[in-house]
């Protein structure tokens, strides 16, 4: 049967992960590509790295790591931050990135969505959305969810599907951070609405939030950060218990 | 060992060539026939289209190239589709060393099965074979695919999604792997390193 599958992710500036992390079996904690084969080795199924690097080099720094990450890990990576063009996209997967993410890129010229599935298949294209909820309805933002958008977001996830995105990863802007628990109505309708998996993110706290957001939530992938870099949850004790309430994962 | 990656416009072939490289082999990316000819190992990676990658294959005689290979050849994902006689990806015809039809997905009519078929899935229903000798116990593999090959008497192993699938296939000596081996882990890892350790001699004694 196919699984559901746990996501932790990795902010990146600098070739570095950022945001904190807590790991003892790690010599050097900042190091993404050793944060990325432990957390392979403890049964994450796919991995996500968000560079947040601001300065000119990016491109070249996220490569690198790319490279490196694609040499050592034995898992799919999707990378994200900044992506914004065909060839942002070929120099990343052509350093050994399984699938890239894009956000902002998409709301300013939704087009790209469907020259990349074009280009590039389907398969390799992760379309992010943030959204926000004022006044009952949910809203696309970019930016870090900083930037509000005219779009809503059911929409704008129907309208990425049709034009080819491969994957949704949904962040509730107003979830995450809360560890209160995903968005489990917003991701529920996205995800039923659609033929493409959907990722959510945003408010992981316990490992029953988990279990919510593939059953209510209808979600096929779940992603979280912090309550992995602080081992505040293991991945094998969650997929246990995971395993134990009935959800199908990996283990 | 020489172990060729035969080029072709398809994707994902580097993460094959990292995989190889983690198992202490150094494989070379190629589409010269001579190279492929007289390599020791072959392996058909790929990510991507049907009908044009078979066009590409076709334009340099690569086609024949295959079908005339002798030494242990793995296809794997795509190149497992075009191994088969016939896929419904824009009606193409394939390589046909596996007398096997490729099919599209149909979503489940409850919606709660998507297409593609994304994730990692279990092998079921294993047949013995140098290619599966001792597996981990957790038999799961990481598979991006929308079409699928129909059963058949090559299966050597299974994947349910939707309906149940070949997942791997084996004739004489080829194999062919639908789910990415390169993606997958310690059992991936066991599956190319038993492809490796295959006998290079004829093809009977498989």
């Amino acid at each position: 049967m196919l699984t559901k599958r746990i996501i932790p992710c990795l902010d990146i500036k600098d070739g570095r992960t950022v945001k904190g992390v807590n790991f003892v079996e790690l010599r050097d904690a900042g190091d993404p590509v050793a944060l990325a084969k432990l957390y392979s080795e403890q049964g994450a199924d796919e991995l996500v790295f968000l560079d947040i690097t601001a300065t000119v080099d990016k491109r070249k720094t996220l490569v690198d790591l790319v490279t490196q990450v694609a040499k050592e890990v034995r898992i799919p990576f999707t990378v994200g931050g900044g992506i914004g063009s065909v060839e942002d996209v070929y120099s990343l997967l052509a350093a050994g990135a399984d699938k890239i993410s894009i956000n902002s890129a998409a709301v300013a010229q939704p087009e790209l969505v469907d020259t990349l599935a074009r280009e590039f298949g389907s398969q390799c294209v992760v379309v992010a959305i943030d959204s926000r909820q004022m006044d009952g309805i949910d809203w696309v933002h970019t930016h870090g969810g900083r930037k509000a958008t005219s779009l809503q977001t059911r929409a704008w996830a129907k309208e990425l599907a049709d034009r080819g995105a491969g994957e949704i990863l949904l962040t509730s802007m107003d979830h995450d951070g809360t560890k209160a628990g995903f968005a489990l109505e917003l991701t529920a309708a996205i995800s039923g609405a659609l033929t493409i998996p959907v990722i959510a993110s945003g408010g992981a706290g316990t490992m029953v939030h988990f279990k919510e957001v593939f059953t209510s939530g209808k979600a096929d992938a779940a992603l979280a950060a912090s309550i992995f870099h602080f081992k505040e949850i293991g991945i094998p004790e969650l997929k246990m218990y995971l395993s134990d309430e009935g959800v199908v994962v990996r283990n | 060992m020489k172990v060729a990656l035969i080029k072709y416009n398809a994707g994902n072939v580097q993460s094959v060539r990292y995989a190889l490289e983690r198992l202490g082999v150094d494989a070379e990316l190629t589409d010269d026939s001579e190279k492929i000819r007289s390599a020791d190992r072959v392996i058909f990676p790929g990510q991507g289209e049907a009908s044009s990658a078979m066009s590409y294959l076709k334009e340099r005689k690569l086609d024949q190239v295959i079908r005339e290979i002798k030494q242990p050849f793995l296809g794997v994902c795509l190149g497992l589709q075009l191994l088969c006689t016939h896929t419904e990806e824009n009606d193409t015809t394939c390589l046909g060393i596996f007398p096997v039809k490729v099919k599209r997905f149909v979503p489940s009519a409850s919606g709660q099965e998507k297409v593609p078929h994304v994730g990692w899935n279990s092998l079921e229903n294993l047949v013995k074979n140098p290619l599966l000798k001792d597996l981990p116990d957790s038999k799961f593999m990481y598979y991006v695919h929308s079409y699928f090959a129909e059963l058949g008497e090559h299966t050597l192993a299974t994947t349910s999604y939707i309906q149940e699938f070949t997942a791997i296939l084996h004739r004489d000596n080829f194999w062919a792997i639908q789910a990415h081996p390169e993606k997958s882990s310690v059992f991936g890892e066991k599956l190319l390193e038993n492809f490796l350790a295959l006998p290079s001699s004829s093809p009977q004694i498989y």
